[in-house]
């Protein structure tokens, strides 16, 4: 049976070191001058900081994260910008007239580990250069709310026509459907840098400088 | 009571509540920005309307309203166990007091309606032969036997107006020539309850606020709620005595317990911290555990009781809460002020205007037409209460909070018997000061004015200090250490590659 905690703490039976009390002088025990200490803390770094706010002199949050002041980033009026291999969301690159580069392999699709790209292949029209040479995608969906943003499909690729460098993360949306974007959307993205190209210097058949290989006409 | 009178009353009301109501709404702007910029945050700041297509954000002015619309549309909700009429009155019984306290505070001297334009002296006799360039005004003469020299319509020892015997600095400021001529409309005092029992009529609402908090902690049906009111009430009771004896000693000083008279002896001699600082330490300590206020905020305590007595009220009724807690930090600073900081006073700015004088060497005087003379003094009596509270904040974004013993220790053990000590020491002082003759007495007034002028170069360096450092032309130094530098060199990286 347990016994009831009364009388002295038995410091003769236990072993170990005593932790001695803190020795508190009379200037911290009477707390004025240990408060105007703190004070004058707070009261510094909140001259510093209202002057600099006041002033337009707060160091920036981008080049001066560590700075002493305010470095908060306010974020959807600054935007931190991303690595260069940052990977955002995806863009579908375009050929010289507009058209997506993607010839519908479905490559991507298949390295997918998500499995959230859809991709339905279609035959260009006959009056086409590219009528029996190479497809393109009817419809190119990604679903962005499945997708893992791994690269994979990036890395797939054989013309470059996916790529990853939009520089812009998912949005949050109201409702699922919108987050499930289709080709226009994916064909509207552009680069970090503004591009819509691709970045592969092979050219494809309407591109201007295309030219070594010609299909023999009429031949499927 | 005449008409005029009411409308008086009603134009005072209108200036004390206002002027209270919207500081306390700017508090808790204030509160979020202020403990933003110690903390080397930004704040908030984004609140923002449009305005023919202009966004305006005023700094994050705008939070108050924000939250004011909040409030008054979030459900209003009252537990189906609580008392429901105890659980609606708490809510006005805890914002009512701090709003009323002020009734009694002087926010100028006496207005004297009939002499806006003239010169007012302190006696209430008009200079009408004054003008700005001339400092001077023909002053009669001094025929008393030992009378020195006429200061401010008063000869120094005594003076003789109009046929009666005045005798200086006592009973006869504040009041106007309107007093004496018919058909006028009067000396108008500024405050809004104008009567004897001063200090009392302060302490008996300031505690009415136990009864707010304590019936709103029993009356939600909530253990928390409950244990928060114990807490508010044995806190609030216990800081009430340290808080009434420490003025003790300032009314003893002063010989008055009305307010306006404490705030005219100031004007005359030094502001009430000079003669009683150990009792302003007690009595601001004491205040800023009555507004409940880390690091006195035990009754809120949110790490171990949620947030006290406020657990079970949302909405407009928790707004009432939260604005009679601001409106305290403001009534509470108000009464330091008026009781301590010289309320309306600065130094050397008299009723008549401005007189730099110490002792009987006059260094400097202009004479000020009156309605600019109580412009003046509102503007430093709510200056200094904005000064006030701003410094209110920063106690209670500086410390931690107590234990609720060591509150308990602190109350009991520390404060009431300085204040007691405080209150046998001014007793010991004046009686051994009214022993001294009039020499050391006349002394110990040039040594007022030395404070006096002590006081107004400090306010001076003060605001220089403020405007040149805020407004000089000098480039912060931006400490950089090793990561700002390997920093730095990543983001130019990444400037160039966005650029190219």
């Amino acid at each position: 049976m347990p016994q009831p905690l009364v009388g002295s703490f038995p410091y003769d039976k236990v072993k170990g070191t005593a932790v001695p009390k803190p020795t508190r002088t009379a200037s911290e025990q009477g707390y004025v001058s240990e408060i105007t200490k703190g004070i004058a803390v707070t009261m510094t770094h909140f001259f510093k900081n209202t002057r600099a706010m006041v002033r337009g002199e707060r160091p920036d949050p981008v080049v001066d994260p560590m700075s002493e002041g305010i470095t908060t980033l306010e974020y959807p009026d600054q935007k931190r910008p991303y690595p260069e291999r940052f990977r955002g969301v995806h863009r579908l690159t375009h050929r010289d007239d507009g058209s997506p580069r993607c010839v519908a392999c479905l490559c991507c699709s298949t390295a997918c580990p998500a499995q959230c790209i859809y991709i339905e292949a279609g035959e260009y029209g006959g009056k086409d250069k590219r009528h029996g040479y190479e497809r393109y995608p009817v419809k190119f969906v990604i679903d962005e709310l499945r997708c893992i943003f791994c690269g994979y499909c990036v890395e797939a690729c054989p013309c470059d026509a996916i790529r990853m460098d939009t520089g812009v993360h998912p949005v949050p949306y109201d409702s699922r459907d919108q987050f499930i974007y289709g080709k226009n959307m994916l064909l509207a993205m552009a680069s970090q840098a503004g591009k819509q190209k691709h970045e592969n210097p092979r050219a494809e058949p309407p591109d201007a400088d295309y030219g070594p290989i010609e299909r023999l006409a009429g031949h499927h | 009571m005449t008409l005029s009178s009411i409308i008086w009353t009603v134009v005072k009301i209108l200036i004390v509540v206002g002027f209270i109501v919207n500081l306390s709404a700017i508090l808790t702007w204030m509160e979020r920005r202020q403990s933003a910029m110690m903390q080397d945050r930004v704040g908030p700041n984004r609140a923002e309307i449009t305005v023919f297509g202009y966004k305006i954000r005023l700094f994050g002015l705008l939070y108050p309203i924000a939250d004011a619309v909040k409030m008054f549309t979030k459900e209003d909700f009252i537990p189906p166990n609580a008392d429901k009429v105890l659980h609606s009155l708490a809510p006005m019984l805890s914002l009512f007091p701090p709003l009323v306290v002020l009734g009694v505070v002087p926010f100028t001297d006496t207005l004297c309606l009939d002499n806006l334009h003239e010169v007012v002296q302190k006696n209430g006799v008009v200079a009408s032969n004054w003008h700005f360039f001339s400092s001077w005004i023909e002053q009669p003469s001094c025929s008393l036997p030992g009378a020195k020299n006429f200061i401010d319509g008063c000869c120094v020892i005594g003076c003789q107006t109009a046929g009666v015997v005045h005798q200086p600095w006592a009973e006869h400021f504040g009041t106007c020539p309107a007093n004496v001529a018919p058909g006028m409309i009067g000396a108008i005092h500024m405050q809004v309850i104008d009567f004897n029992p001063g200090v009392l009529y302060v302490f008996a609402l300031a505690g009415m606020g136990i009864v707010g908090a304590s019936i709103a902690g029993w009356s939600s049906d909530n253990k928390f709620s409950l244990m928060g009111g114990l807490r508010a009430a044995s806190q609030l009771v216990s800081y009430e005595v340290a808080m009434g004896l420490s003025i003790v000693g300032a009314i003893m000083v002063y010989g008055t317990i009305r307010l306006d008279e404490m705030t005219r002896w100031q004007g005359d001699h030094v502001w009430g911290v000079f003669v009683q600082p150990l009792a302003f330490i007690l009595f601001l300590t004491a205040a800023i555990a009555e507004t409940k206020r880390a690091p006195f905020d035990l009754p809120e305590g949110e790490s171990e009781i949620v947030a006290g007595y406020l657990v079970e009220y949302s909405g407009m009724k928790f707004g009432m809460f939260y604005m009679g807690e601001f409106i305290e930090i403001a009534t509470s600073s108000a009464l330091l002020v008026a009781i301590f900081l010289g309320g309306y006073n600065m130094p050397f700015l008299h009723r008549d205007g401005i007189t730099i004088a110490v002792g009987d060497a006059v260094v400097w005087k202009q004479h000020i037409p009156h309605i600019l003379v109580i412009l003046m003094q509102a503007g430093a009596f709510f200056g200094k209460i904005f000064v006030l509270c701003w410094f209110q904040m920063f106690v209670r974004w500086t410390l931690p909070r107590f234990r609720y013993d060591q509150l308990m220790k602190l109350g009991w053990r520390m404060l009431l018997p300085a204040a007691l000590a405080n209150i046998f020491l001014t007793g010991v002082i004046l009686i051994a000061f009214d022993r001294t003759g009039t020499e050391f007495q006349e002394r110990m007034g040039v040594v007022g004015d030395f404070v006096n002028l002590a006081t107004a170069i400090a306010i001076t360096f003060v605001q220089l200090w403020i405007v040149i450092g805020f407004f000089g032309s000098t480039q912060p130094a931006i400490r950089r250490n090793a990561f700002n530098k390997r920093a730095r060199s990543a983001g130019e990286i990444v400037e160039k590659a966005l650029a190219s």
